[in-house]
């Protein structure tokens, strides 16, 4: 069991406009039928990547040449609403993702993705239509997080910091497996169940 | 503990740390956790990795709802990677000695209607399931919330999760009903008001004299969809509604434990003076029965209004957003949706699956047929309601309506299993999300109270349901 990691990571990004994309659409829930976390990249946004007939949709963002090998998705508003599903963040990682950015994500996809390792990042709006120019001009736009400095950056932008949780930084920095963690208070939690009854 | 005023969420929250390190969250205490087949199985797996057991298997509840055919044949009437999800399920109970409402358990259903009705659902307690509707059990004054997988298999393992303390927002929902007007229309004109993000990171709590007017089963359905705003979880204070609800239900404390319990549950509620974060207030009087019309919850409408006009919205990101919301359902802009052509009627889910429910949409069909061309899903929340519907004689209404009378599951909440609607059809749905091929690829959701099911259900059209309420 390896905790997953992050320091910092200079990828070229995608852009998926789209406000309040819920969970259901980053992993349909007719593929949640599995007893483990493999192959759901293959299904990531499934319903907007595939036609009807199975064949890729050419003008979804993640169908077209330059979003090879990218690692970074500039989402929109609101990014990971709905469903709690774990599905969501292992597809998104399963699929080669290691960063979204966005204005705002629902809580419990920020809580499932920090624990697989894809880093929730929060910008400004005018920072996010910025990138979102940039990426624009530019489809090779090389974005840069770094995790230590809570900065991320793109050619043209000086870093700037966002905002994350101590802890869940702290964890990726060093590898931290969570559960772990927890398991070092097992006595307190011991001694809270005896002075409960 | 301090003297300091306390809102409910503050005393549950308090009472329930068992540490905290600078810098880091709390480690909280889980009182109750519910188990269903989706969202379980890779943390079974983590716990069997590192060669450990279910900590407190007697707080652990596990129910299979999500992708269980609703049709009788048991396992058989499954497809085959849900049935290997269902054995996988009944394998890891047995090995960690967790009790299982399997599927051929009379007490089986949606793990958010047994909580409450098995009596495991209580005033004070912390509640979580890998299940965003978990907020449904905060109807109980308790503090319920969804979580991911990867946190199941913490609480498996330790009883305990990390999390950071969310912020408080009082809704404060006064005045009085209208007649045809239900809880579900008070969430839904909730959440039209805040939007889709609008509770991001808050506990709501529920106020006001329309939400204590409400029954149980009402404010369920309140509290349930309080995750359809972000919100981390939704609580209304418990009184003696709570208290003679959960009173004899099997798991409910008994004689001298239920003085005890009552005592404590009677602290509970938010102490005057107390303050929130936020407060939201609503009208109960203006509201009139709500669909809605777009890809969110977030956006819905009174019935009888217009629906809302991109080319008129100022944002670009906001009307982007609506755009691509008409797009999808193929609605006209600025007309209301009443009189839209609908295909399918879904009465049923943990927002609207419960005999209050089943009762109200009955009352409507009664001496009625379900219109031709439509049809008509009635799924019982839980097999129990099932049961009691049936023993009311709500099956007969439903089924001589033309109605399909279904077991106890999800079923077309989630459609995973089998039970959809076409690519293009339009649903009317008692559930709680309208998002892009929920209920089937390619299908369109109106969410609506069971009353405005029932309406749409007759006419075959959109309809106010106010119309035909005898
Ligand atoms: S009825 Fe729908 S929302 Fe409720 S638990 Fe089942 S799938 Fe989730």
């Amino acid at each position: 069991m390896s905790a997953p990691q992050f320091t910092k990571l200079t990828a070229r990004c995608v852009v998926l406009p789209n406000t309040d994309v819920d969970t259901d659409q980053i992993i349909p829930a007719r593929f949640l039928k599995v007893t483990d976390k493999l192959g759901l990249g293959e299904k990531l946004f499934c319903d907007w990547r595939y036609r009807d007939d199975g064949s890729p949709n050419p003008s979804f963002i993640l169908n077209q040449p330059e979003a090879k090998g990218v690692q970074v998705l500039v989402a929109g508003n609101n990014f990971g609403c709905g469903s709690s599903r774990e599905h969501a963040p292992w597809a998104l990682v399963g699929w080669g993702f290691r960063v979204v950015i966005s204005t705002l994500f629902a809580d419990i996809f920020k809580g499932n993705a920090l624990k697989n390792g894809l880093l929730p990042v929060v910008v400004e709006p005018a920072a996010h239509a910025a990138l979102v120019a940039a990426r624009a001009k530019d489809p090779n736009l090389p974005v840069t997080i770094d995790l230590e400095a809570q900065t991320v950056a793109w050619p043209g932008q000086d870093p700037l910091r966002f905002p994350i949780d101590p802890f869940a930084r702290s964890c990726l920095l060093k590898g931290v497996d969570e559960l772990g963690y927890l398991l070092g208070f097992l006595t307190n939690v011991e001694a809270y169940e005896a002075a409960r009854v | 503990m301090s003297q300091k005023s306390r809102t409910i969420f503050e005393k549950i929250w308090d009472a329930h740390v068992v540490a905290q390190e600078p810098g880091a969250p709390a480690v909280l205490y889980i009182d109750l956790h519910l188990v269903h087949e989706v969202t379980s199985p890779q943390a079974f797996s983590v716990l069997k990795e590192r060669g450990m057991k279910v900590r407190r298997p007697d707080r652990t509840v596990a129910t299979m709802d999500h992708s269980i055919p609703t049709v009788p044949g048991g396992y058989e009437a499954a497809d085959e990677l849900g049935r290997l999800q269902l054995r996988q399920l009944e394998t890891n109970c047995k090995d960690h000695g967790v009790r299982l409402y399997g599927l051929n358990s009379e007490q089986r259903g949606i793990v958010h209607v047994i909580g409450p009705e098995q009596g495991f659902t209580q005033p004070g307690m912390t509640i979580v399931c890998g299940d965003s509707h978990t907020s449904t059990h905060g109807a109980f004054g308790s503090l319920g919330f969804g979580i991911g997988t990867s946190e199941v298999g913490h609480v498996l393992a330790t009883q305990c999760l990390l999390q950071h303390k969310p912020k408080t927002c009082e809704i404060h929902v006064d005045g009085q009903l209208r007649p045809g007007v239900t809880a579900k229309d008070i969430i839904l004109a909730l959440l039209a008001k805040i939007g889709a993000g609008g509770g991001t990171g808050y506990v709501l709590e529920y106020t006001g004299a329309a939400i204590r007017a409400l029954d149980m089963e009402g404010r369920m359905t309140v509290c349930n969809m309080s995750i359809e705003g972000g919100a981390r979880a939704g609580m209304i204070a418990p009184d003696d509604k709570t208290f003679q609800f959960i009173a004899g239900r099997e798991f409910a404390p008994k004689g001298e434990a239920w003085d005890k319990a009552m005592a404590y549950w009677r602290t509970l509620p938010t102490d005057p003076g107390a303050t929130y974060d936020k407060v939201v207030s609503l009208d109960a009087g203006k509201i009139e029965p709500m669909v809605t019309w777009g890809t969110n919850p977030g956006q819905g409408v009174a019935i009888t209004a217009p629906l809302p006009d991109p080319s008129c919205v100022a944002s670009a990101q906001e009307r982007a957003s609506l755009e691509k919301a008409f797009a999808y359902m193929k609605f006209t802009p600025g007309k209301p949706l009443a009189g839209e052509k609908v295909d399918v009627v879904f009465l049923g889910s943990c927002t609207n699956g419960r005999v209050g429910d089943l009762r109200a949409a009955a009352q409507l069909l009664r001496g009625r047929r379900v219109a031709s061309g439509v049809r008509m899903l009635v799924v019982p929340g839980s097999q129990s309601v099932k049961q009691t519907a049936e023993a009311e004689g709500l099956d007969r209404i439903f089924k001589e309506a033309g109605a399909e009378w279904r077991e106890a599951g999800c079923s077309m909440c989630i459609a995973m299993n089998g039970d959809q609607i076409a690519p293009g059809q339009l649903a009317v749905s008692t559930s709680n999300r309208n998002f892009e091929g929920r209920q089937g690829k390619g299908g369109r959701t109106v969410l609506a109270s069971p009353l405005t099911a029932a309406a749409a259900a007759v006419t075959g059209c959109i309809t106010d349901p106010r119309t035909l309420i005898k």
